[in-house]
């Protein structure tokens, strides 16, 4: 098989998306971490358009947008598959991904955001919340792809993951273990599958990161 | 195999490109079904509510008694469910790749840029959204190129999925060039679009299945109110 390249940036659930996909499949990769106020021009090359992470490169030929690539993973190298055989099954599934790529976006960008644009930033997250709880996750079912996690709960790993470490260093409140107690389950359900460990992001390093940054967005609004 | 085709309905409607999307997949692969029109101006049908709860948004397609939502999504069951030739997807997983990620670019940036321009958002922000369509065009004439390696649509001699996706909304761009005066669509910047435009149009399976530019023009006035509220927080 041709060589799999991995442009990303730790920090980025999208990214961790993908190194999930590609760790669940055992798939060999090279990674390339990007400097984002950096970029490198091979990033520029492989992704004109955006010019944003994770993009995977097989073969020489470049694949962008994690939702994207997670498809190719899985087409490509189907053994473990993480879509459902089912084709309304798997409708199903790409409604929930999509879901997660337009409302959980802001959660990692949240410590950008202060005042006004904070508590409406909150309230969002918690009815995107309110919603995997409520229509997304099944009462018994450890995880959105059943008893194995799939492509579902990965696009998720932002909220399981991200979400956590946003709120301890804005201080903004949206999940409560008592009002979510499915996604409560879910996300430790999702941290303890061993593959899923190995590629989240160091919980120590995320935080000293974004607090880091935290200070910096509030010494700008204040100055 | 009968069972397969049997009770297929579509929830959408004559103005909506992306509903227009789903029929002239339904159409290509020549499935059966019902055209059941959703009147956008009037309150939401239970109909409606119970097949899409979460987004409230046609096109649904009704599969039995499964609803499928999400025109992207339903291009790609109608693909799987109803294998046979034409393939709307492309065979190439690289293709596909790239035929998917253009298409989340129509919707993600376009399609937010056209609203802007049809329902008359303020001064500043239609020139915003000019900048992001004339942007746009150019990038689709160059994966235009790239996609249809010398054919007529980015499927290749026939329709595929990209062409499926961009189809209607092409339309739009046509109606916001004149509500802008500002040209797209060029012999200069974007001829091999240009030309595109007119292939899709006599093509047999999209005639008359695209929305018509003076009727979604006419309402676009009375679903303003509409558009605006479904729109405003992208």
């Amino acid at each position: 098989m041709a060589a799999v390249k991995l442009l990303g940036a730790w920090v980025s659930p999208y990214n961790c998306r993908v190194i999930c996909a590609l760790k669940l499949k055992g798939i060999a990769y090279e990674y390339m971490e990007e400097d984002l106020l950096n970029k490198s021009p091979l990033l520029l090359q492989y992704n004109p358009v955006h010019k944003k992470i994770p993009v995977l490169v097989h073969g020489g030929r470049s694949i962008c947008e994690s939702a994207v690539i997670l498809r190719y993973i899985d087409e490509t190298w189907p053994e473990n598959p993480l879509l459902p055989a089912d084709p309304y099954e798997r409708a199903v599934a790409l409604f929930w991904i999509k879901f997660a790529d337009d409302t959980t976006f802001p959660i990692a960008m949240m410590y950008l955001i202060t005042g006004e644009e904070q508590k409406k930033a909150a309230k969002e997250c918690s009815e995107m919340l309110e919603t995997i709880e409520e229509h997304g996750l099944v009462e018994g079912k450890k995880f959105f792809g059943g008893d194995e996690i799939n492509m579902v709960d990965i696009a998720f790993c932002s909220v399981a993951h991200w979400l956590g470490v946003i709120e301890e260093v804005t201080g903004l409140k949206a999940f409560e273990p008592h009002k979510f107690p499915k996604l409560n389950s879910w996300i430790l359900n999702f941290k303890s599958v061993p593959v899923i460990k190995e590629s989240l992001p160091d919980i120590e390093t995320m935080l000293a990161f974004f607090k880091g940054r935290r200070e910096m967005v509030l010494a700008s609004k204040s100055s | 195999m009968g069972d397969r085709d049997s009770n297929v309905k579509l929830l959408g409607s004559c103005l909506s490109p992306f509903a227009s999307r789903v029929r002239i997949a339904l159409h290509l692969k020549s499935v059966s079904h019902e055209f059941i029109e959703e009147n956008l101006l009037e309150p939401k049908s239970q109909l409606l509510l119970r097949s899409n709860p979460l987004y409230k948004k046609i096109p649904v397609l009704i599969h039995g008694a499964n609803p499928i939502c999400e025109s992207l999504i339903i291009l790609q069951y109608i693909d799987e469910v109803w294998p046979h030739a034409p393939a709307i997807l492309p065979s190439d997983a690289v293709d596909r790749a790239e035929s998917k990620f253009w298409a989340f670019y129509v919707d993600d940036k376009l399609v937010p840029a056209l609203i802007a321009v049809l329902i008359g958002e303020s001064d500043v922000a239609k020139k915003a959204a000019v900048a992001i369509l004339e942007e746009g065009v150019v990038l689709l004439e160059g994966a235009l190129r790239k996609l249809s390696k010398g054919k007529a649509f980015f499927g290749g001699d026939n329709i595929g999925f990209l062409d499926i996706v961009l189809g209607p909304i092409s339309v739009l761009i046509g109606l916001s060039e004149r509500f802008t005066g500002v040209e797209l669509l060029t012999e200069a910047e974007t001829p091999s679009l240009l030309r595109w435009t007119h292939d899709l149009s006599s093509y047999a399976a999209v005639k008359g299945l695209l929305p018509e530019p003076e009727k979604f023009a006419e309402f676009s006035v009375k679903l303003r109110p509409i558009l605006r509220a479904r729109f405003a927080h992208k």
